[in-house]
């Protein structure tokens, strides 16, 4: 019989909520199992078989000296990485202490400061080792997970497109919340991957899948500031969400911050 | 030769959510030392809150777990609306009751399947106990599929879900949409009973300290959203007295803060403290089938709360289908907001107990100030409260099975790591 490959998820910095995507397969979880070994998966298991490991799915954002280091280790075990969600491919929502000074925070929160152990920035994954794919989203998409994980078994090309969300309203038929509603919308620069929620929920797009393959920011700003009158200070927190430190959005917030 | 000390350490405790460890140490058969340590990285919610619309709050609570995002957003959406003098009522407040019994059948179902259940049968995870026992995992991932069902169903997505805001929802479902969901849920009904009967059949440690039990507590229902908090020892406070009466301590082994009534000392949240608070609130359904299950008031034994978040399981099923049967949907998605210089508290009922929330708002409705008290930092003096207590009792076991039940100990309170720090690793340290 052929060797299942060897599967292990890791936790970093963040809410537990994109391995939760995998134990909210409810109808495939244990067909997953049948063709994976799930080798080191914390959440779920006690039993943790030692690496290497054929792949690695990471969630969460480096914080720590710690984990900074935990990662490496983590490389030199994994054949292939995968990181899942906003904190571990752009630095999560934590990130939001790059724009600021660290120590103010810690300050903020706890009551003695000496206690805490922090970086100054929440970095991703992909600052500290190679990665081999990331899956967007806050949280990821169960059915994009199941699609990366059979793509791998199958060893053929995921097929997660880096279109945008615009492209799903499109599909799903929700007509279009900037234009009939005036609601300011992240769509046009964000990629495509949740299936478009919020608009079929009556909302702008929050951006939480991160920016699409080239998008034009610049000019989506320009709508917000010259059709629907929204502030300069209003677009940076826009942009400042749960990819505030993508490469796209972190520039963008930053162009009308000054 | 029989060692007299020894460490037991969990450097990194399974099937809870997020990043802790134990560590315990026993000397001369007496235990000496007990940390629950909490390593989960801080990610400052409460800095970063400050600055931002009041309208962004409930979706950024949110990540701070991906377990219970509801209650996240329902505490804050709570605690601003009434900074702003604002009141949800009628099919709005029903439907925020419905949002979370979708929560708490998904989140308990999860942790009593596939989570807890396993060191009860002695299996190392769920995927192990779904080869011996294919029909039960079958039924627990259709139950926990319910829960998920109805928070997608009503917030797009089963993890942080997009339409919770202030004032109410961004868009409600139709009558049609939520009667499709009855037939499950009827099924559900059956599916909690016997998932009931089969906890109360496990075998549980003699184990019944003394506890203060903290709940939010509402004459006419199982309070998830509003009411009074209360205790068993004489404590009555409105939600807006919660600064007044409890306390927050930093200690250096962990990331999240410990809490403490200050008169009294440590106390315990979640399904028992509500069981045993509301159990006269409960349907009699749940009631009868608590009763039959063996449980009595005050259920004292931790190790049982596994029968009592099945009870609880069953009530959020029947709360379900009652909110979906008498439904109409309302004309506005959500009561107006007018945001003003205020400040606002909010306590829900998360899955794992009191979630508390206060905000002080700008007039240019931006956060001030923001303060945040997950379930499990209040859990924490009394998880390690139970280890002083447990150990002694096992002390001569083996170091690997005194390890095993110690780490269930802590999953008694299905602590939830991701959500304190704003929590866990176990060493036993026998010397």
């Amino acid at each position: 019989m052929k060797k299942k490959p060897t599967l292990a998820v890791w936790k970093f910095a963040s809410c537990d909520g994109c391995q939760l995507n995998l134990l909210n397969c409810e109808d495939e979880l244990l067909a997953v199992a049948q063709s994976v070994d799930i080798a080191n998966f914390l959440e779920a298991s006690r039993a943790v078989k030692p690496g290497p490991y054929d792949v690695s799915l990471v969630e969460g954002s480096v914080t720590t000296s710690h984990d900074a280091q935990r990662i490496q280790h983590i490389r030199q075990i994994s054949k292939l990485l995968i990181t899942i969600g906003a904190c571990a491919i752009a630095g999560g929502i934590q990130a939001l202490r790059n724009f600021k000074d660290v120590n103010k925070f810690i300050s903020i929160v706890y009551p003695t400061p000496a206690y805490i152990s922090t970086l100054a920035q929440s970095t991703p994954i992909s600052a500290h080792v190679k990665v081999d794919f990331e899956l967007r989203g806050c949280p990821i998409n169960q059915y994009q997970l199941l699609e990366v994980i059979s793509a791998l078994l199958n060893k053929r090309k995921a097929n997660i497109p880096k279109y945008s969300v615009c492209i799903e309203c499109k599909r799903r038929g929700t007509i279009c919340v900037m234009v009939s509603q005036g609601l300011p919308c992240l769509g046009p620069v964000t990629q495509a991957g949740c299936g478009a929620i919020c608009p079929a929920y009556a909302r702008g797009c929050y951006g939480c899948f991160g920016p699409m393959e080239s998008p034009n920011t610049t000019s989506l700003s320009q709508w917000f500031k010259q059709e629907q009158h929204i502030t300069a200070p209003e677009i940076v927190r826009f942009f400042r969400g749960f990819n505030a430190y993508a490469e796209a959005f972190r520039k963008e917030s930053e162009a009308n911050e000054k | 030769m029989k060692s007299k000390s020894k460490t037991i350490k969990v450097d990194a405790l399974a099937r809870v959510e997020g990043e802790g460890g134990i560590y315990i140490k026993v000397k001369d058969d007496r235990v000496v030392d007990v940390k629950l340590n909490i390593f989960e990285p801080p990610r400052f919610f409460e800095a970063f809150l400050m600055g931002r619309s009041y309208k962004e709050v409930p979706d950024i609570v949110a990540r701070i777990c991906g377990i219970c995002p509801i209650a996240y957003q329902m505490s804050s959406v709570h605690a601003l609306e009434n900074a702003f003098g604002v009141k949800v009522e009628g099919q709005l407040r029903e439907l925020r009751r419905l949002f979370y019994c979708g929560e708490w059948i998904e989140s308990h179902v999860l942790h009593v399947y596939m989570l807890h259940a396993p060191d009860f049968l002695g299996y190392e995870d769920v995927l192990l106990l779904a080869k011996d026992y294919p029909a039960v995992v079958e039924r627990a991932l259709r139950m926990k599929k319910i829960g998920n069902e109805i928070v997608a169903l009503m917030g797009g997505r089963s993890v942080h879900p997009v339409s919770a805001c202030v004032g109410g929802f961004y868009k409600v479902p139709t009558r049609k949409e939520l009667l499709a969901l009855v037939p499950d849920l009827e099924w559900a009904k059956e599916a909690a009973l016997e998932t009931i009967k089969l906890t109360a059949s496990f075998t549980f440690p003699d184990f019944e300290p003394e506890y203060e039990y903290v709940a939010l507590h509402h004459p006419d229902e199982y309070a998830f959203n509003e009411g009074r908090i209360v205790s068993n020892k004489g404590l009555d406070i409105a939600i807006n007295e919660y600064n007044d009466c409890f306390m927050e301590l930093h200690v250096p082994h962990s990331t999240s803060l410990h809490s403490k009534i200050k008169q009294r000392d440590a106390y315990s949240v979640g399904p028992l403290a509500r069981f045993n608070i509301n159990f006269a609130q409960l349907t009699p359904l749940s009631q009868q089938a608590a009763t039959e299950a063996g449980l009595t008031i005050p259920c004292k034994n931790p190790f049982k709360s596994i029968i009592v978040r099945s009870v609880e399981t069953l009530y959020a099923i029947e709360e379900a289908l009652r909110i979906i049967n008498q439904y109409q949907m309302p004309d506005q998605a959500s009561v107006p907001v007018k945001p003003h210089a205020g400040v606002g508290h909010g306590c829900t009922e998360a899955p794992r107990g009191i979630l508390y929330h206060r905000y002080r708002v700008g007039d240019d409705g931006l956060i001030v100030e923001a303060k945040i008290v997950p379930p499990t930092s209040q859990n924490q003096r009394i998880i390690e409260r139970d280890l002083w207590q447990f150990v002694p009792q096992m002390i001569n076991a083996p170091t690997s099975e005194l390890t095993w039940k110690c780490e269930q100990v802590v999953r008694n309170y299905d602590p939830c790591i991701s959500c304190s720090c704003h929590f866990l690793k176990l060493h036993i340290d026998k010397e």
